[in-house]
């Protein structure tokens, strides 16, 4: 399936949860989409026959100056095909559901989008950092973070 | 060291050797070292590479330990994160006088290509414990692993054993 | 201060014959700095709870921070012992959004040295995993062999473990006169070795009751969980990106692509994921053969390539088959020379995440051998 009959299939059953499709050749393709509605709208790409999106390749957390945005690139092992899925919220209240429970391996990449960005992944069943020390203070792949003089008696730079 | 050179002195037919309980001391010492491998990074894989048959690192007397309680120096191969520096200051203490530090790689000798924005990288293990050796490189290759560890076995062979604190002018 | 809370451990939940055991960061088998926290039960492992972030060297950040060409160095440094398969899909990505056509012979020196690099992962791989099981000459034997690689890989690029070699839009360098001989030279030696190896440790039987039947992966939790490479196909599923979406020129060779069949026990447990890996080698051999005869003797080693590299606005994600799985770097230009994100998809951070769901139930000593077959490395871990 292109990424327009994907948004199509998409658009008739969620309405106005999604956004919009941006095709801008030769960057790949993505539909943003509303955050709220986020968890329905990945089960539905998983399990529906015509999308089987069984695979995430990778999620990403995104620091965009007001908003921070969560990416998601899925693929099907079955059907061959990939689509990019993009959702944004605002930096004070950075609250996204978690997708853990549809697919395991976000698990760990939601962790570590909370580590390095400070994306909130709502229902997640143990968001805590996982590369930096658990004690550590920010979340450094913020575009206004600045490092800490010392940690534990040592200097940082 | 040239110890065995002297056995040819011609005191009685040879076979005495008149020397310094301290050189032979040393001259053991340096020809047994036995070191705790802290790989930590891209060097440590150069370090597998040294360990194995082109290059034996072996021959040098080195063995292998897991526990720092057994090694005479510690061989710090890769970058040093501000997660892992307890770790490596507490495997530090718990090794036995005398200790030896060989720092391998700009990472560990000051942050290497992670100097300028590694918020997480410790620039320099000699921040937190003292180095005896560094050897430069990122990765080291192999020729300066040996030279690196010729460097302490000059160093161990060099060090006062008795009346040191006389010796070095401390009182 | 939330966060310390959740990590004391309740040792009041604790049965009393529950242990809960350390093992790591700084551990002879742990195939670097990770820290496992164990929970056993005797013998048994009963939970597993990997602890990560002792490398972790800012590479995002770095990224940030950096021009596009001086990023290459320090994604040589994720993967370290694939260095040149690592810059592939990075080139390429940046190749993709620039609209770059990479010359002939390029594409051909880059799937000779990818399949060079691949040999010795795998060499590393299944040497450290029969470390793992107490047989210490195949580490001899595959180190010997991978020393000739290394050579090879340091006359094109000047260094023996992180290359620096890929441009974007071609390469540092060309090949040398005696490039064909030499390599085809290395193919033998490994195959030879294989041959060996095969004898020695793949079917020896005390190797095989340790490993067959241990650490079962499933296909369905190995797609869940979104593992590739030698630890996908090792649970029986064909799925190799050179077969599946040909990038490069992959589809101009012929090979196949290994999987598990179960020959020893059930389907994707560790000797499965390793015996993938020594027929992989194999294959390698192949392609680099093929791609040797099929090189063209003289062309340029550069395309036209701007001088400072801006992409246009505009993202890519780019993925390749590594030796250990599919790597991606997911690339956000803003128009100026230095992205606005990098993230990389670390093939064994996403392949270690399955180590809590498989091991356990196991024995505390097969556990060291479940993560040996996972093969991951530190760096790309933790990044
Ligand atoms: S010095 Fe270079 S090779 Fe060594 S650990 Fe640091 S980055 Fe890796």
């Amino acid at each position: 399936m292109l990424p327009n009959e994907i948004f199509e299939k998409l658009r008739s059953v969620y309405s106005d949860q999604i956004i919009e499709l941006i095709e801008n050749h030769p960057s790949d393709s993505f539909i943003t989409v509303n955050a709220s509605a986020l968890f329905e709208i990945c089960h539905s790409l998983r399990d529906e026959a015509f999308f089987m999106f069984d695979y995430l390749m990778s999620l990403t957390g995104m620091d965009l100056g007001e908003n921070l945005g969560v990416v998601y690139h899925l693929y099907s092992m079955q059907l061959k095909h990939k689509i990019v899925i993009k959702a944004f919220v605002p930096k004070e209240q950075p609250k996204v559901p978690s997708v853990e429970r549809i697919w395991r391996t976000a698990d760990w990449h939601e962790r570590e989008a909370y580590d390095l960005i400070g994306v909130n992944f709502e229902g997640h069943h143990n968001l805590i950092r996982i590369l930096l020390p658990y004690d550590w203070e920010g979340y450094p792949l913020r575009k206004d973070y600045t490092a800490p003089e010392m940690y534990h008696g040592m200097k940082v730079s | 060291m040239g110890l065995l050179n002297k056995l040819d002195d011609p005191y009685d037919g040879g076979g005495i050797i008149l020397g310094k309980v301290e050189e032979l001391l040393n001259w053991g010492r340096s020809k047994s070292d036995w070191y705790l491998h802290f790989g930590l990074a891209c060097c440590a894989i150069e370090f597998m590479a040294m360990n194995a048959s082109h290059f034996d690192f072996m021959r040098f007397g080195t063995i292998p330990r897991t526990s720092p309680r057994q090694a005479d120096f510690i061989m710090v191969t890769g970058t040093v994160t501000f997660k892992m520096a307890d770790r490596i200051k507490v495997l530090y203490e718990q090794m036995a006088e005398p200790k030896y530090v060989i720092s391998v790689g700009s990472c560990s000798n000051c942050g290497g290509p992670y100097w300028e924005h590694g918020y997480h990288v410790l620039k320099g293990v000699d921040k937190i414990i003292p180095v005896d050796v560094y050897i430069p490189g990122c990765p080291p290759r192999p020729e300066a692993f040996e030279e690196g560890m010729m460097k302490l076995q000059e160093k161990i062979s060099h060090q006062a054993i008795f009346n040191k604190r006389k010796r070095l002018g401390i009182e | 201060m939330s966060e310390k809370k959740r990590l004391d451990l309740e040792y009041s939940q604790l049965d009393s014959d529950r242990m809960r055991l350390n093992v790591g960061p700084q551990h002879p088998s742990t195939h670097g700095v990770l820290r496992l926290e164990v929970e056993i039960d005797g013998e048994i492992v009963t939970e597993v709870i990997p602890h990560l972030g002792y490398l972790h060297r800012s590479f995002e950040k770095h990224c940030e921070k950096m021009t596009y060409p001086q990023i290459i160095p320090y994604i040589d440094r994720m993967d370290y012992i694939s260095a040149m398969n690592n810059e592939w899909p990075y080139v390429m990505a940046l190749e993709k959004m620039l609209d770059i056509k990479v010359p002939e012979k390029v594409e051909y020196i880059r799937v000779i040295v990818a399949e060079l690099n691949r040999i010795a992962n795998h060499q590393i791989a299944v040497a450290t995993f029969g470390l793992d099981a107490g047989a210490f000459t195949p580490f001899l034997f595959f180190f010997r062999d991978r020393e000739y690689i290394i050579w090879i890989l340091e006359k094109l690029s000047g260094a023996r473990l992180l290359y620096n070699y890929f441009r974007v839009g071609g390469l540092a360098g060309d090949t040398y006169p005696s490039f064909k001989e030499e390599c085809l030279n290395v193919i033998e030696k490994v195959r030879k070795t294989n041959a060996e190896v095969m004898d020695l440790l793949i079917y020896n039987r005390i190797f095989i009751q340790r490993t067959a039947n241990v650490g079962i992966l499933t296909p369905e939790v190995a797609v869940n969980y979104a593992c590739s490479g030698p630890v996908l196909r090792g649970s029986g599923l064909r799925y190799d990106l050179r077969k599946d979406e040909p990038y490069s020129i992959y589809d101009r060779f012929d090979f196949e692509v290994p999987v598990g069949k179960g020959e020893v026990g059930f389907v994707g447990d560790c000797w499965d994921r390793n015996i993938v890996r020594m027929q992989e080698m194999e294959q390698s051999c192949r392609i680099i053969e093929q791609a040797l005869a099929q090189m063209p003797e003289t062309g340029d080693v550069k395309a036209n390539v701007p001088k400072r590299i801006k992409p246009p606005k505009g993202e890519v994600y780019m993925r390749t088959e590594n030796p250990k799985g599919d790597l991606g770097f997911y690339i956000v230009s803003n128009g100026t020379d230095k992205p606005e994100r990098l993230k990389a998809r670390g093939t064994s951070f996403v392949n270690l995440s399955v180590i809590p769901e498989i091991s356990k139930g196991y024995m505390f000593a097969d556990l060291i051998l479940i993560l040996g077959s996972i093969d991951i490395v530190l760096g790309e871990v933790d990044r």
